[in-house]
């Protein structure tokens, strides 16, 4: 019996069994289950959607890609080829491509890899049509930016590789996705990235890829970046930089009436098409590096610089509106004020005579400012109330804090208060003179150029002013954001700002900037000469003044607002002034009539004295005879 | 008798063709899903495998026709001639054989190639059952013992000499066959414990399995002596003959182990006996198999669906490993079903195999179920990762011409030997 029942015992057992078994592992145990996306046979892949481009507000076009060829190698899939021809069209040595082929197989033989990277379109070209040779080589295209004028990189920015550390706060990018990384290019990343898309590859056990997964159901498409326009108009751009020719500085100009930024110059910059390409790291390496120009440095945004002079009007409008003095309140200076036995000198030249308003803006009199300065802080009965209140008045023109436009890096800018005064003279003791510096935008007020050029556009604007921008259209629609489009108003009341604009007006006519008039256009300004210091081996070395003007134009319906320093530049009529009013006559004419000022400011510049600084044992900053 | 020659499906079983049409068919498409991709649109594009399988599979029905039409005497009287021509075979491959993946098992005639070893089985089973016919099943004589022993030995040294101990191995289930025709239980027993004490000395060491193996026979006939005193008396002869084959053995399983087999045999055993863990080297098939069965799930992915079969992660997932592409793209339902067939069709060829007349008749089927049995039992076993990797066709699946015709002739000479049935008084 059990000769004959045996087998089909042994039979019904395997099967019992192995059914068993299918069960546990197909059913039961979930040590092998997986997500069929989280499989390893299957890869997920992004398909990167171009990037937008950036144009400026005329539809100019900024940044734009380009496509970059690599040729790429597997090296399993190589068949015998003509070396010498196939060295000859990559431009390369036989040597080389035997290295490199070394390289790519040691890699993976299966894995295509990089044979020689980001060809030149004419090799490409020509490669192109041979390729059909080359077994196991081809080409893979991708894209890189390209900026058709070498201009505002510091604008533009860059894109770079996506590194650690940004992952960590970002999780929705990998490591060697491109990310903006300056300027416009990292303040609206969002929108210029666009939205990438995923596709699902099925891949065999030797990682190399043979096909959609389930014919592509779970994929999807990438979603192009947005086109965006900026504020700047590029050639006020453009030509503002060329006017910056071998002097360092920040420009920016705005449109009082709308906040946008026309223009926002930092010399020296770069050619944002050095961040591009093969020569990328090269380059970074050159300008990170570079400790004497700091081309990274964005002046403009950045750069705090003592306002000087055009902090005078600022003092005005103060005094006139806390009604400590009227436009006919008469101050004399004797070549300077002195307090407490010191003496603050003033250049005006108006001896003995009674300066008003008008006269103590357009001659730039530091005792006008002094005593005007002095009368609003002791108006109230503690020296700390009155700071506080001069303070406050100050900071709402926005400065001594970061300004809230749309770019990525700025500086607060100083505006004192009582409570740093309290931290200098823990004591007491301090009084309106002590400070009165202040007076004349010197001692511990800072600003950047685009905090004074907001200054600037509130006056201009009588009262208010809105918050700089840099962006104007994301695709076709314009900006709605209210942070830009609403005004904010200053403390000052707009009654206040007349007798202050005719005193810039004047300026032009008979003051510090007479020589930078121009024919049809009235210009209201204020010229700055900022003396500054820096410490250099524990030494108080003082640099010759910041060369520094503000403007607006036209006088009564003012289109465009600027505010300039030129580090060192000395007089503030001498470098700033004659810019401004070139760069204001370009705006609003169109073309420059004044040709030997602006042939001055195309081809001079201030190597000399920047040369100077370098030695500083034998360093000293030009003074006035 | 000029009758019954009218119609050669006269008497067939029909249930047996059905389950061999349905295996050929589920074979193919598993081979289609294991082999196909996305580049290759043509359904019977002859440079592919599903092609190359295809015309395997239209010829095999040739193979059919022609066995179906000889009568069943030819078998019989020329079970012999075949035995000594595939020998022939056999051995002729040291001479002409082609080594592929290190073994010389294969003849190659320009892209085909023809396997003897596939072929040796059926004519084995037809001498095998030749010999019982003849000598009328006389299998308590010892003679006649070793002569069919020599029958079964014979072509299992010939190709363990190849070397493929995977399909030597095979002729090692023809011991089942013997003993349902009179070979003693004690073979079996015997057998079954040698087979113990391989597994034991491997993993133990041949010294330990010594003392082991020794101190429990001893145990054993010390409980024989209390039960009878005058034990030893009679069969002191036996018990010396007992400590020394177990000895013998257990020395010549190291040996064996360590000097005959290679290098790849003894890392499958130790990963099957988990004395080595390995994922990534030998075990990799294995691991990749269990990985995609079980991915399958329940209800399988789908036909083409299956990732891991479409990315051909498990190696040789054409021939040794094609259930995995059942598992993954059929799961636990369709790769149940086909077990459930498999058990369904090995119990249906026991049961003609118990219905047969003649002598030759039943050897022969009994031949068939446990070459087919010990097929499907170690194949899938390797496949569902519980034997170790030991490279047979799991048969009427796998990709392979010779496995495919060696299989489909043993079936088929079975099923005309059956068809005889109805005129055997």
């Amino acid at each position: 019996m059990l000769r004959k029942s045996l087998l089909y015992f042994l039979i019904i057992v395997v099967g019992v069994i192995y059914i068993a078994r299918l069960f546990l592992i197909q059913i039961v145990d979930d040590k092998y289950k997986q997500n069929p996306l989280n499989n390893s046979a299957i890869t997920m892949k992004y398909i990167y959607p171009d990037r937008g481009y950036i144009y400026d507000r005329n539809g100019k076009l900024l940044v734009a890609n380009q496509s970059s060829y690599d040729v790429m190698v597997i090296p399993r899939d190589v068949e015998p080829l003509d070396t010498i021809e196939f060295c000859n069209l990559l431009k390369i040595t036989k040597e080389e491509f035997i290295k490199k082929y070394k390289r790519a197989k040691i890699y993976s033989p299966r894995l295509p890899s990089t044979f020689v990277g980001q060809l030149s379109k004419e090799d490409y070209a020509y490669l192109q049509e041979k390729m059909y040779k080359f077994k196991g080589f081809f080409i893979q295209k991708r894209f890189i930016r390209q900026y058709p004028h070498n201009t505002s990189a510091n604008v533009l920015g860059y894109i770079s590789e996506v590194n650690e550390r940004l992952l960590e706060k970002d999780k929705s990018y990998q490591l060697g996705e491109l990310i903006g990384y300056q300027g416009v290019e990292k303040q609206y990343e969002t929108a210029l990235r666009g939205k990438k898309g995923v596709a699902f590859i099925q891949k065999n056990r030797f990682n190399k890829e043979i096909g959609t997964y389930k014919n592509g159901i779970y994929d999807t498409l990438p979603i192009p970046g947005k086109d965006i326009s900026l504020t700047l108009d590029i050639d006020l751009q453009q030509y503002a930089e060329r006017l910056m020719y071998n002097k360092r500085g920040g420009i920016v100009a705005i449109e009082p009436s709308t906040g946008e930024i026309l223009t926002l110059v930092t010399t020296p910059s770069y050619n944002p098409n050095m961040m591009v390409g093969r020569k990328r790291s090269k380059n970074s390496v050159l300008l990170f590096n570079d400790t004497i120009n700091i081309p990274m440095f964005d002046r403009s945004l950045k750069g705090e610089y003592p306002p000087g002079s055009p902090f005078k009007l600022i003092n005005a409008l103060v005094a006139l509106q806390e009604e400590v003095i009227t436009t006919e309140t008469p101050f004399y200076c004797y070549h300077g004020y002195r307090f407490g036995g010191r003496i603050m000198k003033c250049h005006c030249g108006i001896v003995g005579a009674p300066i008003r308003l008008n006269m103590g803006i357009y001659r730039s009199c530091n005792s006008y400012f002094s005593n005007v300065y002095r009368k609003t802080i002791e108006k109230y009965d503690t020296p700390s109330e009155g700071i506080d209140v001069w303070s406050n008045h100050v900071k709402s023109f926005g400065l001594g804090n970061y300004l809230g436009y749309d770019l990525p890096v700025g500086q607060k800018g100083l505006v004192p208060d009582s409570k740093l005064y309290k931290k200098y003279y823990p004591n007491g003791g301090w009084r309106a003179v002590t400070t009165i510096s202040n007076a004349i935008g010197q001692g511990e007020v800072l600003t950047t150029p685009i905090q004074l050029a907001n200054m600037t556009a509130a006056i201009a604007n009588r009262g208010h002013y809105y918050t700089p921008h840099i962006l104007k259209k994301i695709g076709d629609s314009a900006i709605t954001n209210e942070k830009f489009t609403k005004p904010k108003y200053t403390t000052i009341d707009a009654k206040h700002f007349e007798p202050v604009i005719e005193g810039m007006f004047d300026v032009f006519n008979k003051g510090t900037a007479r020589y930078s008039q121009v024919k049809d256009i009235e210009i209201c300004g204020k010229t700055g000469t900022a003396e500054n210091y820096k410490r250099i081996n524990g030494e108080r070395i003082q640099f010759t003044d910041h060369s520094i003007f503000v403007a607006f134009a036209p006088k009564d319906d003012p289109k465009i607002a600027i505010a300039i320093f030129i580090e060192n530049g000395y007089w503030g009529s001498r470098w700033a002034a004659p810019i401004a009013t070139l760069m204001i006559e370009k705006y609003i004419n169109g073309n420059v009539k004044r040709e030997f000022i602006e042939h001055k400011m195309l081809t001079q510049g201030l190597e000399e004295e920047y040369k100077k600084q370098l030695e500083i044992e034998n360093y000293s900053a030009q003074k006035e005879k | 008798m000029r009758k019954r020659k009218s119609n050669i499906f006269r008497g067939v079983d029909w249930i047996l063709i059905l389950l061999y049409l349905t295996f050929i068919f589920l074979g193919w498409i598993s081979i289609y899903a294991a082999t196909y991709s996305d580049t290759q649109y043509e359904l019977f594009d002859f440079s592919t495998k599903y092609g190359k399988q295809f015309i395997w599979i239209l010829l095999s029905f040739v193979l059919i026709i022609i066995i179906l039409a000889i009568d069943k005497k030819f078998y019989e009287n020329f079970s012999g001639v075949f035995y000594v021509i595939s020998m022939l075979s056999l051995i002729g491959l040291f001479i002409f054989g082609k080594n592929i993946n290190g073994a010389t098992s294969w003849y190659s005639f320009g892209s085909f190639g023809i396997q003897p070893s596939e072929f040796a089985k059926t004519a084995t089973a037809l001498a095998i059952a030749n010999f019982l016919n003849e000598r009328n099943q006389n299998l308590k004589k010892l003679s006649n013992q070793l002569k069919t022993f020599g029958i079964i030995f014979f072509p299992a040294l010939l190709i363990t000499l190849q070397p493929d101990p995977g399909s030597a191995l095979v002729y090692g289930s023809l011991i089942f066959v013997l003993y349902r025709f009179g070979l003693p239980i004690y073979y079996i027993i015997i057998g079954f414990l040698a087979l113990i004490l391989f597994i034991v000395t491997l993993y133990f060491g041949y010294a330990n399995t010594l003392v082991i193996a020794f101190i429990l026979i001893t145990l054993f006939f010390i409980y024989l002596k209390y039960k009878n005193k005058k034990f030893f008396r009679h069969n002191w002869m036996k018990f010396l003959a007992v400590y020394f084959f177990t000895g013998l053995f257990i020395f010549s399983v190291d040996f064996v182990f360590n000097n005959i087999f290679e290098q790849r045999h003894r890392d499958r055993f130790d990963i099957l006996l988990g004395k080595t863990e390995d994922t990534q080297d030998i075990g990799y098939n294995t691991a990749q198999s269990v990985i995609t069965i079980s991915s399958g799930g329940f209800q399988g992915k789908g036909f083409l669906q299956g990732d891991r079969t479409q990315g051909d992660f498990v190696p040789e997932q054409q021939t040794d490993y094609i259930f995995s592409a059942v598992g993954e793209e059929w799961g636990f339902l369709g790769s149940s079903l086909v077990i459930i067939l498999f058990v369904a069709f090995l119990l249906r060829i026991l049961h003609i195999a118990e219905r047969q007349k003649s002598i030759f008749s039943k050897v022969f089927a009994y031949a068939t179920v446990t070459i087919l049995f010990f097929h499907f039992t170690i194949n899938i076993g390797m496949v569902i990762g519980i034997l170790p990797t030991i490279g047979i066709p799991l048969p009427f699946f796998s990709y392979g011409g010779s496995s495919l015709w060696g299989f489909t002739i043993l079936l088929f000479i079975l099923i005309r030997l059956d068809a005889d049935r109805i005129y055997e008084w």
